[in-house]
């Protein structure tokens, strides 16, 4: 009698929410900051009356608190749409503002120049690989390390004369890596210094690390950030982009010259307040959240360990303290999803079946595993709710599921290979 | 959106509903409770076998089956599947439409067609088609082993591709499996296969096989 089997089959259900990287509940609080820009206090910041008026304090007062939290001046706040819509204002609006400065330095043939990171979100992959497709830039891309970290030194060896802009991300969004962005920084501005150059710029997404890191721009040395809502228990739709000032950079959207006619649009107001009551809360606990969080995350890593043919990807000290990625060999992650769905555990996985394109997770590629490893690989992102309860709920329910699959599998793949 | 009369389209469910309501209920009852995978290899005489993978995800998926050499039906089949939940319930459906009613003869069998797959399952997303062909592709391998153990070599079908970019020798079949996972336009196809910048000649017949098969496997735009 398998004792194991009959074990998992008795556990009672329980509703698990493991994907706080992808998005998070609003918290109660940061609806209410929300609502009286609805209804009560619904005006357009742009009008001169009163109703105008008092959303336009509203936003001030966002953008002063925001300022305030990354250490930054109140004029060097864009509130767009989203992290994926700062971070293409961040890429887009740089490096076509270069080409001018560059042909005038280098002739008419000078391109820019681009250094980012292999393990990058797709909201600053895409357009820089679609620049790079059409022949407006030349793009570098730093392999990480093996454990999902990209060293400093190689990102500064990678600038060249025509580099304006590195883009490397604060905090990994699958396998939760930390980059050593204030590292980078530093070497950058001794970089511009000694050539006398304002190029590169540097830009980091920091949506991923925003609820556990420091997000000082002097001390990051950044002169772009990105964030969002979304992920630190805002709402959705609102983003920013810290753009340092005197930094050259030109609009993607165009219209009636918001947000110091960087990004036109009449401004969310809603969203702007939440985002900031948002970050203010986040900001303010990060320290306590992270040490209980990392607690529970290794527990969880521990217990998922223990399943045969399974493995960590990522450094295991130096990544989110909210981030368990693992890869479980000779299954499919879609299909381990699903499984897990149906036992009241969401979480999301690196296949390339559960992927719009078809392409298994370019991070854990990046970190030169095998496809099958990106295929088993499982991102479970904890969050404020997460309890004890719930890390022992899935660490019990996982080696049933992971047999399960494994029985059905014809692959059957060496560790070694792993 | 899908034309209930006229030849037979794929029900294709909407793709981005995701959650629960991503796979239909065939599709679901399916992946949690496979029918006819195989528990014990060792233990089972297999008169064919075959094995395919998509390069597309990575997915891999095996076919036994058991044949009655006199009215050449087949009477088992088995399988094993690396894939998705759509692979998986698309497998385990094919082994049943195989072996029900005193199973399928081998032509029969041969002739199964993905869509036929699909339509029992009640539809799969746009982008899980290419799921549901590993499986028929698996027991037409299996089928020709089958033949092959026979000593009917005549029998055997070889599926080759037609040559479509002589350069980089890229087939019909490889433009096929690009439209399957998904690409759309041209420059997806070569992000996928390359196909065309050995040989740019053959570009517009290229545009227009992808065509031909996104009408085929996703119906009109
Ligand atoms: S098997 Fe990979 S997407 Fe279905």
């Amino acid at each position: 009698m398998k004792v194991t089997k009959r074990q998992t089959s008795n556990v009672k259900r329980q509703e698990v929410y493991l994907d706080h990287a992808a998005t998070t509940p609003v918290d109660g609080r940061v609806i209410k900051a929300m609502m009286p820009f609805f209804d009560t206090c619904y005006g357009n910041p742009s009008s001169l009356h009163a109703p105008g008026q008092k959303a336009h304090k509203a936003v001030t007062d966002a953008r002063n608190s925001i300022a305030g939290l990354l250490n930054a001046h109140v004029d060097e706040m864009v509130f767009c749409s989203g992290g994926t819509e700062s971070d293409n204002l961040a890429i887009l609006g740089t490096v076509n503002m270069s080409k001018a400065e560059l042909k005038r330095m280098y002739g008419k043939n000078a391109v820019p120049h681009v250094v980012t990171s292999a393990i990058e979100h797709p909201a600053v992959l895409e357009p820089l690989l679609k620049l790079e497709y059409r022949g407006e830039i030349e793009l570098t891309q730093i392999k990480p390390g093996a454990n999902g970290v990209v060293a400093a030194e190689d990102v500064f060896k990678a600038i060249k004369s025509n580099t304006v802009l590195v883009t490397i991300m604060l905090a990994n969004n699958e396998i939760g890596t930390i980059q050593p962005i204030a590292e980078i920084g530093k070497l950058i501005l001794k970089h511009r210094k000694v050539n006398g150059s304002i190029y590169p710029y540097f830009h980091t997404d920091a949506c991923q690390a925003a609820g556990y890191l420091d997000l000082n721009v002097e001390k990051l040395h950044v002169d772009l950030l990105t964030l969002n809502g979304g992920k630190i228990y805002g709402p959705k739709g609102v983003g920013l982009l810290f753009v340092r000032r005197k930094t050259r950079i030109e609009p993607q959207v165009y219209g009636g010259g918001q947000e110091r006619r960087l990004r036109s649009g009449t401004e969310n107001v809603p969203g702007i307040a939440g985002l900031a009551t948002a970050l203010d809360i986040a900001q303010a606990k990060r320290e306590k959240e992270s040490e209980r969080i990392a607690k529970l995350r290794d527990r969880l890593i521990k217990g998922l360990l223990k399943i045969e043919k399974s493995r960590l990807n990522g450094d295991a000290k130096n990544r989110l303290p909210n981030n368990v990625n693992v890869s479980f060999m000779d299954i499919e992650g879609e299909a381990a999803m699903l499984y897990l769905d149906a036992k009241g555990v969401y979480c999301s996985t690196g296949s390339a079946c559960a992927s719009t394109s078809l392409d298994p997770s370019h991070v854990i590629l990046a970190l030169g595993m095998s496809y099958e490893a990106a295929h088993g690989s499982m991102r479970l992102t904890l969050g404020k709710s997460t309890t004890k309860k719930d890390v022992d709920y899935v660490v019990t329910i996982m080696p049933g599921i992971v047999r399960r699959l494994r029985e059905i599998s014809p692959v059957s793949l060496d560790m070694k290979q792993f | 959106m899908n034309n209930k009369k006229g030849q037979k389209k794929i029900d294709i469910a909407p793709a981005k509903n995701g959650g629960s309501g991503f796979y239909s209920d065939v599709v679901k009852e399916h992946f949690f409770k496979p029918k006819n995978f195989m528990e014990d290899e060792s233990g089972y005489k297999a008169d064919g076998q075959g094995m395919v993978g998509s390069p597309a995800c990575g997915d891999v998926m095996r076919v036994w089956i058991q044949v009655d050499d006199k009215s050449r039906r087949i009477k088992d089949l088995k399988w094993k599947t690396f894939g998705c939940a759509s692979a998986i319930a698309a497998t385990s459906m094919m082994s049943e439409m195989v072996t029900e009613k005193g199973g399928m003869t081998l032509e029969e069998a041969r002739a199964l067609r993905p869509q036929d797959i699909t339509e029992r399952l009640h539809g799969l997303p746009v982008r899980k088609i290419h799921c549901s062909v590993l499986g028929d592709k698996a027991l037409r391998a299996a089928i020709n082993d089958y033949y092959r153990k026979q000593g009917e070599t005549d029998k055997v079908e070889v599926e080759a591709g037609r040559v479509i970019d002589k350069v980089l020798k890229i087939t019909d079949q490889d433009i096929e499996e690009a439209v399957l996972d998904g690409a759309v336009t041209l420059e997806d196809v070569q992000r996928k296969t390359k196909v065309g910048t050995g040989d740019p000649s053959c570009i517009p017949e290229v545009e227009q096989l992808i065509r031909f098969y996104r009408e085929k496997y996703f119906g009109a735009e």
